[in-house]
């Protein structure tokens, strides 16, 4: 990150006035929490106590052997507490939000792990806590929803534009400019002005220095490739980051495709002719957007990856051809979770289904010296309506008419 | 720039100056004619021209819908850059674009300011794009004598306001609280405070806005700053009562 906040030609703070003089000291705290090699013991230690850090790196032994190609790995994102890798970076926040003294939290929430780790966070650290959710996603995702409210925060649907997390983003800025004296808005992703996208790479690059050292204990050396869904783009650059410099280990992040590239129904930020540069959410990068500017609707079946814009480090990384773009769609993904599931035992978030897409397409085609690693980013327990009405389970269908029944008659 | 100049010599004659807001395309351009014809009949000094964007951060729910309203109406920014040239080739008083940094970055940065230079319009405000963002905007915009509005908040240390004021032009737009815009402000000894910081900091010409609605605010703004903005209210009046009772409202604030 240069001085400004961009990435070669991407990010930057592009910021209403009002939030000038909170950005500085925001700047000027992380800067010292990274120089201060306590504060990362402090972080590793809390992340080991209350989360499950080191997550392990799990071998997957029978889809290795019926893809019949590399040895896959998952890194077990989905076993950290609130199970998604968005604790990592919301912990780290958190710890930053108790040396500045601020006494509220607020943030948005897509897919609603973010929210959750969110509300977790400030109920262990005893602050008041505020969430903005999609009116879309919070009823996509009506388990955190549930959890995050249990644990104290305030969960407001936005049912302003698409209804979805850019303008959850949009609201939680709205709030943050109104009470920006006492108040953090912790940004779930590696997107939005300046530090954002390199800070929360920073809190989320634990997961690949853990990955690093897992696959050379039991591989015995690095992987051939790494896969991870590209929402905003936190799990990506936390497991690609440390690896970057690693010139025989190929990088590819998996978006979402929808209905399809051509459809205008996805979120495919780069490689697709629906996006150009642009600057919103503060922030420049690669938007689907109209001729004019205005923000395109986005599409995807996993909430966490609808969303219209995505980190301006990896617009960096794509411009530079550091890390190879894939998109996996809708109906794509269903296959993969399901496939995974039935070999492994192991339920990914749709999110993370992505990866294992696009992983499952190439993985056949390298030898079985190599190996690769799936990001798992979260676990599929908060997809299950969705996961349930896309497979159309005629057993959960009776469970929640019944049960519907049941409300309505009391 | 002309703006500033524009503006001293009505504010020679006036203890203060009125700016009025309008989101272009909302309800409908017909409807912002009407509107603008009986502001600028009602003495309304300057008015800035909302070019809608599909993401306005900064704005509170009554501005926020109506650029959502004139972007689902099929609003382009063609069409509020016609109607722009329009409006300044027929009134004699300055017109300004309030917009998004985005709707500017995809036009062209360039191509915009020369545009907006060839349809008369006297100056920007682009509540997202702060100095250390716009380097080529400020040169452009001087290029172009199209001039930059910058905005001070009650956030802002005096530093900054300084450092804010050296790259503005026509005046400065001081944010009269936190927040976004549309609630109403209160114009305690905390205002007054950030107000006389504001002056210190600069001699350009003082707007404040934010939650500005009634002849009382401005009354209360006499004195301490040079022209006061009214957004959110004629908006929603528009709403409530249609175009035609702007013309009496304005013509009640001072
Ligand atoms: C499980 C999971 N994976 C991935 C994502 C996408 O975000 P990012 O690209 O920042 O990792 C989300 C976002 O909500 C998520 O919940």
């Amino acid at each position: 990150m240069d001085k400004k906040g961009f990435f070669g030609n991407w990010g930057g703070a592009y910021i209403p006035e009002v939030l000038y003089q909170t950005f500085q000291e925001l700047q000027k705290e992380y800067d010292r929490c990274r120089q201060d090699p306590a504060f990362w013991e402090e972080y590793l230690s809390l992340m080991s106590t209350y989360s499950c850090r080191p997550t392990p790196l799990t071998y997957a032994e029978n889809l290795s052997n019926y893809f019949g190609g590399a040895q896959i790995y998952i890194k077990r994102e989905d076993l950290n507490h609130t199970g998604a890798h968005k604790a990592n970076n919301v912990m780290g926040q958190g710890l930053l939000v108790k040396r500045m003294g601020k006494k509220r939290v607020i943030a948005e929430t897509g897919a609603g792990q973010h929210g959750m780790a969110t509300a977790t966070m400030a109920a262990k650290f005893g602050l008041e806590c505020t969430i903005y959710m999609g009116e879309e996603d919070v009823l996509r995702q009506r388990p955190n929803v549930f959890w995050m409210e249990k644990m104290g925060a305030t969960v407001i649907p936005v049912k302003d534009g698409s209804r979805t997390l850019k303008d959850a983003i949009n609201e939680a800025f709205r709030d943050w400019v109104t009470n920006v004296d006492d108040t953090h808005y912790v940004f779930g992703t590696a997107c939005g002005p300046a530090p954002f996208p390199e800070m929360v790479s920073w809190f989320q690059s634990i997961i690949g220095i853990e990955a690093a050292e897992q696959i050379i204990k039991y591989h015995g050396k690095m992987p051939a490739k790494i896969y991870a869904c590209v929402g905003g783009g936190s799990n990506a650059m936390g497991i690609f980051k440390r690896f970057l410099d690693e010139n025989d280990v190929e990088l590819v992040g998996v978006e979402a495709g929808g209905h399809g590239i051509d459809s205008g129904s996805h979120a495919i930020r780069l490689n697709c002719p629906d996006a150009s540069p642009g600057v919103a959410q503060g922030y420049k990068t690669m938007f689907l957007q109209d001729e004019d500017g205005q923000m395109k609707h986005t599409h995807s079946v996993a909430a966490g990856l609808d969303y219209v814009g995505v980190s301006p480090i990896l617009s960096d990384l794509w411009e530079k051809k550091q890390v190879r773009f894939e998109s996996a769609t809708d109906n794509e993904v269903m296959e993969a979770l399901d496939l995974t599931m039935k070999k492994e035992g192991i339920i990914p978030a749709l999110e993370s289904s992505h990866a294992f897409a696009g992983a499952f397409r190439e993985v056949g085609d390298l030898s079985p010296d190599d190996a690769i690693i799936i990001n798992q980013s979260g676990r599929g327990d908060k997809d299950i309506f969705t996961i349930a009405h896309a497979f159309e389970d005629p057993s959960w269908k009776k469970f929640i008419i019944d049960r519907g029944k049941e409300y309505s008659a009391k | 720039m002309q703006l500033e100049q524009q503006l001293r010599n009505k504010r020679k004659e006036k203890d203060i100056l009125l700016m009025t807001h309008i989101v272009l395309g909302y309800p409908s351009f017909d409807a912002n004619r009407e509107v603008i014809k009986q502001m600028v009949e009602n003495g309304v000094d300057c008015i800035e021209m909302q070019i809608p964007f599909s993401e306005p951060m900064a704005d509170g729910p009554v501005i926020l819908k109506a650029n959502q309203d004139s972007l689902a109406a099929g609003t382009k920014v063609e069409d509020c850059l016609s109607f722009g040239a329009e409006m300044a080739e027929k009134y004699d008083i300055p017109f300004l674009y309030m917009t998004y940094y985005n709707i500017i970055f995809k036009y062209g940065e360039e191509p915009f300011f020369q545009r907006a230079a060839e349809d008369g319009i006297k100056g920007l405000i682009i509540p997202d794009l702060p100095p250390e963002m716009g380097e080529s905007f400020l040169a452009l915009a001087d290029k172009y004598q199209v001039a930059p509005v910058l905005i001070f908040a009650p956030t802002s240390t005096n530093e900054r306001m300084r450092e804010l004021a050296g790259h503005g032009h026509g005046f400065i737009y001081c944010a009269a609280r936190r927040g976004v815009t549309g609630k109403k402000s209160e114009f305690g000894q905390d205002f007054n405070d950030y107000l006389t910081r504001c002056r210190k900091a600069t001699s350009l010409p003082l707007a404040v806005g934010f939650g500005i609605q009634s002849r009382e605010d401005i009354e209360a703004l006499k004195g301490k700053a040079d022209m006061a903005v009214i957004g959110s209210r004629t908006i929603s009046l528009v709403d409530s009562e249609g175009p035609t009772a702007v013309g009496p409202f304005i013509a009640g604030l001072r």
